[in-house]
């Protein structure tokens, strides 16, 4: 059974019909051809994949497609501003926050998200924001050092 | 994609999705955070998935007199962030705080979690230490149970077919009235090896324990030697016994009872220190 899905992608609207069993990031990487959000686990630990859908940060491995009807999705392809790098993002390039960069685009996510509910959180609140997002390079002290900068004002 | 098909509904309203869950083979999706994992390790193939996760209906948090209604639609981060919940039922707040991470409890549900029942999950322990109520809705009927009858066992509750949660009720917590969660976690999942939730005023005790057994109980001998002794440590020393442990690679049964009496004894001491 296939079904119609309207979403709005990094702002532009887009119309698919998908099977209901087709996973939020199979769909953005391979019907979309958003390869930004990665597949670390594909069970829901990681956080490689998170994306944004209507304003919260979600790991798109544990949702269908189908389930995003509607929605207005945000990746990491959808931060940067005319070739400008959005602020956490440059945090993450000034605090050297990555190593191989496969974490990333869901660590930005996830950052955002903390910082949106939490704007000047402690180093505490950001490693605890951050438990569902695993990086197996850096030691997570770089990227909380970028979370921290764009707290304190200092990404862009 | 996921290997198994299925065949998806989103209905508008609450009545429709009950019409819909009265067919055989049809299950609920809220949040999906528990269901799509054991749709993809395959333990759960439902061959239609009605997903009320999106139903207005089942998403709000109302105080009324001396009750709190929690829609089950309500995510735990919806839970986490209102202010009535902070002020009205700080035990839900605390404990639905220590719940998975940021992107799992921006999508799964209050409603999810108890029809879940995982044994490890952190909700429960609150439910029986609240004496939560369920409104269970279906086709043609409605009734409400409680917690202590609404677990039945590890993954089993007393929602029938075509049933589910329309609501949580809970009580408003009285001035003088101090709570605490205390969580013992797995750090890989995060979910609960023990979890103890306490509410505790001048006048009653309410001690409810996840992870141990294969469903949350309330535990009533703690509870009672509590009442007439106010000393933690000997009624934390009961909190485990007659209890049938779980055992895993991450807990043997005599190590989770251990837990028990340990974080019983934190949740109740913290409890008392915030009865203000
Ligand atoms: C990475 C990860 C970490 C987690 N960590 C924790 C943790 O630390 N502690 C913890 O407690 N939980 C944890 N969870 C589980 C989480 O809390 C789930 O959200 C919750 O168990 C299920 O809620 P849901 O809305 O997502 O339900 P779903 O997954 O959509 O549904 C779960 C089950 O309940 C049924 N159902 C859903 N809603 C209703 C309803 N209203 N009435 C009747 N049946 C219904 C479904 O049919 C299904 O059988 C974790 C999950 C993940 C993925
Ligand atoms: S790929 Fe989604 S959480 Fe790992
Ligand atoms: S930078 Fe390599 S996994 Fe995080």
């Amino acid at each position: 059974m296939q079904t119609t899905i309207h979403v709005t992608i990094n702002g532009k609207k887009r119309s698919d019909t998908v099977e209901p069993r087709l996973l939020l990031i199979h769909y953005l990487r391979e019907t979309v051809g958003l390869t930004g959000p990665h597949i670390g686990c594909e069970t829901s630990i990681c956080g490689a994949c998170t994306v944004n859908v209507d304003g919260k940060a979600i790991k798109s491995c544990a949702m269908f497609a189908v389930q995003a009807n509607g929605c207005d999705v945000l990746t990491i392809e959808g931060l940067a501003r005319d070739g400008k790098l959005d602020p956490m993002q440059q945090a993450f390039w000034n605090e050297h926050g990555l190593q191989c960069g496969f974490c990333t685009p869901g660590m930005i996510m996830t950052a955002k998200q903390i910082l949106e509910r939490n704007p000047h959180p402690t180093e505490a609140e950001i490693r605890d924001g951050l438990g569902g997002n695993l990086c197996r390079c850096t030691g997570y002290q770089h990227i909380v050092n970028a979370v921290k900068a764009v707290a304190a004002g200092k990404g862009a | 994609m996921i290997s198994q098909q299925f065949e998806y509904s989103a209905p508008a309203t609450l009545q429709e999705a009950l019409d819909l869950l009265a067919n055989e083979g049809a299950k609920p999706l809220a949040g999906g955070m528990s269901l799509i994992p054991m749709m993809k390790l395959r333990l759960a193939a439902p061959e239609q998935l009605i997903d009320i996760g999106r139903l207005r209906e089942l998403n709000y948090i109302r105080r009324e007199g001396e009750q709190m209604h929690i829609g089950a639609g309500t995510t735990h981060w919806d839970v986490e962030s209102s202010p009535i919940v902070r002020a009205h039922c700080p035990l839900l707040s605390e404990t639905v705080s220590n719940i998975g991470d940021i992107q799992v409890r921006n999508r799964g549900t209050i409603g999810g979690s108890a029809a879940h029942a995982d044994p490890s999950a952190d909700y429960p322990a609150a439910f029986c230490a609240l004496e939560a109520q369920f409104k269970l809705v279906k086709k043609g009927g409605e009734r409400v149970v409680g917690a202590s009858d609404f677990f039945v066992d590890m993954l089993t509750t007393a929602l029938e077919s075509g049933e589910i949660i329309a609501e949580v009720i809970v009580p408003v917590e009285q001035r003088g009235t101090g709570v605490s969660y205390q969580k013992c976690v797995q750090p890989a999942s995060g979910f609960a090896i023990v979890g103890v939730a306490v509410r505790v005023s001048s006048e009653f005790v309410r001690i409810g324990v996840t992870g141990l057994g294969a469903k949350a109980y309330r535990a009533t001998n703690a509870e009672e030697i509590y009442t007439s002794t106010h000393d933690a440590a000997k009624a934390a020393a009961v909190v485990a016994d007659g209890a049938d442990s779980n055992s895993d690679i991450h807990a043997s049964a005599s190590y989770r009872k251990h837990l028990a009496r340990i974080y019983t004894q934190r949740a109740l001491k913290e409890a008392a220190s915030r009865m203000g």
